[in-house]
């Protein structure tokens, strides 16, 4: 678990986790003006976990997500307009405006979608494992999820799945502490939601810092090599807190004064790592450069969204069925 | 030419494709070692192996996440739902999940996987173990229906259903797991969306699906023995996609409709055939539309209820000659 991490790797992560903030502060920006719809669910503050991960993978691994998937869809390398495009239901969305911000999907990426019923996605990802496995392929699948998701059966079903198949899936729960409105303490058996669950399927309890994303990318890392070499499935609780509410629509009045400050004052993600880089002798002119760039994207991405037109009528009746139409009868 | 049951067939029908395509996979709760509740898939753990053929824990939606998930990653599994009334507690992946992953990813994400499950009463097993679920599928967007009612059909629909693109639900009926049929020897392969008139005639149109199939053609054999009508008896063998043509054209011919629907009476669907002949084939009709269904109940178990319960040839007989005015 304690290998060296390169210079040139943990710039790509600095650079993830600014990309990450940045266009999730924008998606934000632009709710403000009304110019994305419906509802969105913020990772501000959770930048590590999926840096971290998404840092740690090959190319042909695959990203399961839940509809908090911005972070980890924009992680595997997805073009921020592609995002931002979809949110505000432009005709260059990822999905070209039939999903919204909770179903970013990008098969070519590697991100086999962002789902919207909690826990639903731990079978698939458990699904896709069983492929590689029956096929020898030598991709992993990396499941991420919330800590309310282990309250849920599904859940506990595929947990199983994977135990008894030894199926190549990392679970990755991102406790950011609320389950929507509550706190997970107030709903949950056990103390930590996930890893205090791993012993029931005869997995290792994991309970990680998923503030430093070094420690993220490490432990991801290990877990990835042990389910590419045959060795099974993983179950990692990510200690994490959300900025803002739940959704859009959530002030997040429930939570005691002060947790946010501490939170974003002791434990930002962004700026641990910053420190890390710096205290590790890197040149503060490179952090800036990359935030300089990013910054610029994230400006050029929305540009290009703010003048994309909206999606074409014609796709209303795409795509449901293979023929590419949505004929039911003859 | 061989004889056939129509459980036989479901594992002819699965070995024909595990055959053909290596991807294509089976999972399900005791049909590896055990061949299956209702010995529908034996032979096939012997065949295939163990990595094709998977006992799975009774964890009904992670057999059809796990199958949604190889699917969209390149297998082609077929999952198991015991009994059709358990889909009740995976329904989010019909309903939400593999129904509607490809409209919502514009086309990305596609899940050619067939869920295969024993539908339908006549076996005593009460309101859980019972029920014509057919409904439920057919008005989901996204998913294929299919219901075969002959050994033959099965094996052609089903090897028609692994073969397709999109997801399909494939509900065998239980009750006729020991009836049995002609079936030609090598490969079978039908098609979805085409209906069969199973029994020409030329005074009434009657629409059935599954175990209504056989019940339909015995009250039409009555009905022409007894009244004179004849009956044209049409096996809708898939609800999605429906071939409406075939129905709409026997009704330009005889001229009245009955549905015979084992589903319960509110929203089964040959209300939706019914509504497609009334907006396009109005003027055709020399009578009101009967549909024949079960009560809008849940099924009870006792043979005396439950007979009374599900339409019957006698039942269906006396309902169309009523309706026909003999």
């Amino acid at each position: 678990m304690d290998f060296p991490l390169s210079e040139e790797l943990r710039l790509r992560m600095y650079r993830i986790l600014v990309e990450l903030r940045e266009s999730e502060q924008r998606a934000y920006d632009l709710f403000l003006q009304n110019l994305v719809k419906g509802t969105s669910h913020l990772s501000l503050g959770q930048e590590a976990v999926a840096a971290g991960f998404a840092a740690a993978m090959e190319p042909r691994d695959l990203t399961f997500c839940t509809y908090r998937g911005h972070a980890h869809t924009l992680a595997r390398g997805v073009p921020m307009e592609k995002v931002l495009g979809e949110l505000m239901g432009r005709g260059n969305g990822l999905l070209r405006g039939k999903g919204g911000s909770m179903h970013l999907t990008s098969v070519e990426h590697g991100v086999m979608g962002s789902y919207a019923i909690v826990g639903a996605h731990i079978p698939i990802a458990c699904g896709a494992a069983w492929r590689a496995q029956y096929k020898g392929d030598k991709d992993i699948s990396v499941c991420f999820f919330g800590d309310g998701t282990t309250n849920i059966g599904a859940f506990h079903e595929g947990l199983n799945l994977a135990a008894i198949w030894k199926l190549p899936v990392v679970f990755v729960c991102e406790n950011n502490l609320y389950m929507e409105y509550t706190p997970i303490g107030d709903v949950t058996a056990v103390q930590d939601p996930a890893a205090g669950r791993a012993s029931a399927y005869g997995l290792e309890r994991i309970l990680i810092d998923g503030q430093d994303a070094d420690v993220v990318y490490r432990t991801a890392r290990t877990a990835y090599d042990k389910a590419r070499s045959g060795g099974g499935p993983s179950l990692i609780e990510c200690l994490t807190y959300r900025y803002s509410g739940h959704s859009r629509a959530d002030p997040a009045k429930y939570r005691p004064e002060g947790e946010l400050d501490h939170w974003r004052g002791k434990r930002d993600p962004v700026r641990i790592y910053r420190e890390r880089l710096l205290a590790a002798g890197i040149n503060e002119s490179m952090l800036l450069e990359i935030e300089d760039v990013v910054r610029r994207r994230v400006d050029e991405a929305t540009e290009i969204c703010k003048a994309a037109p909206p999606p074409s009528p014609d796709l209303l009746l795409t795509d449901v069925f293979a023929d590419g139409g949505a004929a039911w009868r003859n | 030419m061989a004889e056939l049951t129509y459980r036989e067939a479901v594992a002819r029908g699965i070995a024909q494709e595990m055959e053909r395509d290596p991807d294509v996979v089976f999972l399900g709760e005791d049909i590896a070692r055990a061949g299956g509740v209702f010995k529908a898939t034996v032979g096939l753990f012997e065949k295939f192996g163990p990595l094709r053929v998977r006992d799975t824990p009774i964890s009904e939606q992670a057999i059809l996440g796990a199958a949604m998930g190889a699917a969209m990653t390149g297998l082609k599994p077929i999952a198991e739902i015991m009994f059709s009334d358990f889909i009740a507690v995976c329904f989010d992946y019909l309903a939400n999940q593999f129904s509607k992953s490809r409209y919502m990813t514009s086309g990305q994400v596609k899940c050619p996987l067939v869920v295969r499950t024993a539908n339908g009463g006549g076996l005593r097993f009460g309101a859980q173990h019972s029920q014509s679920v057919e409904n439920w599928c057919m008005m989901i967007p996204g998913l294929k229906v299919v219901a075969p009612s002959t050994p033959l059909d099965v094996i052609g629909l089903l090897a028609a259903s692994v073969r397709d693109p999109d997801p399909v639900i494939f509900l065998e009926h239980k009750s006729l797991y020991a009836t049995k049929g002609e079936v030609p020897d090598g490969e079978i392969v039908d098609r979805l969306g085409v209906a069969k008139i199973v029994r020409p005639g030329k005074d009434a149109t009657v629409l059935a699906l599954a175990l209504m199939v056989p019940r339909a053609v015995a009250a039409a054999d009555r009905l022409k023995a007894e009244h004179g009508i004849d009956c044209e008896v049409i096996d809708v063998r898939s609800l999605v996609p429906l071939d409406t043509q075939t129905m709409l054209a026997s009704v330009a011919r005889t001229h009245r409709v009955f549905t015979v629907e084992e589903n319960p009476r509110l929203c089964g669907w040959g209300a939706e055939l019914v509504s497609i002949i009334a907006e396009e084939a109005f003027y055709d009709l020399d009578g009101a539309p009967l549909r024949i269904t079960t009560p809008h109940i849940p099924l009870p178990s006792a043979e005396v209820l439950e007979d009374l319960a599900m339409p019957g040839t006698e039942r269906i007989a006396e309902s169309i000659r009523r309706a026909m005015g003999a």
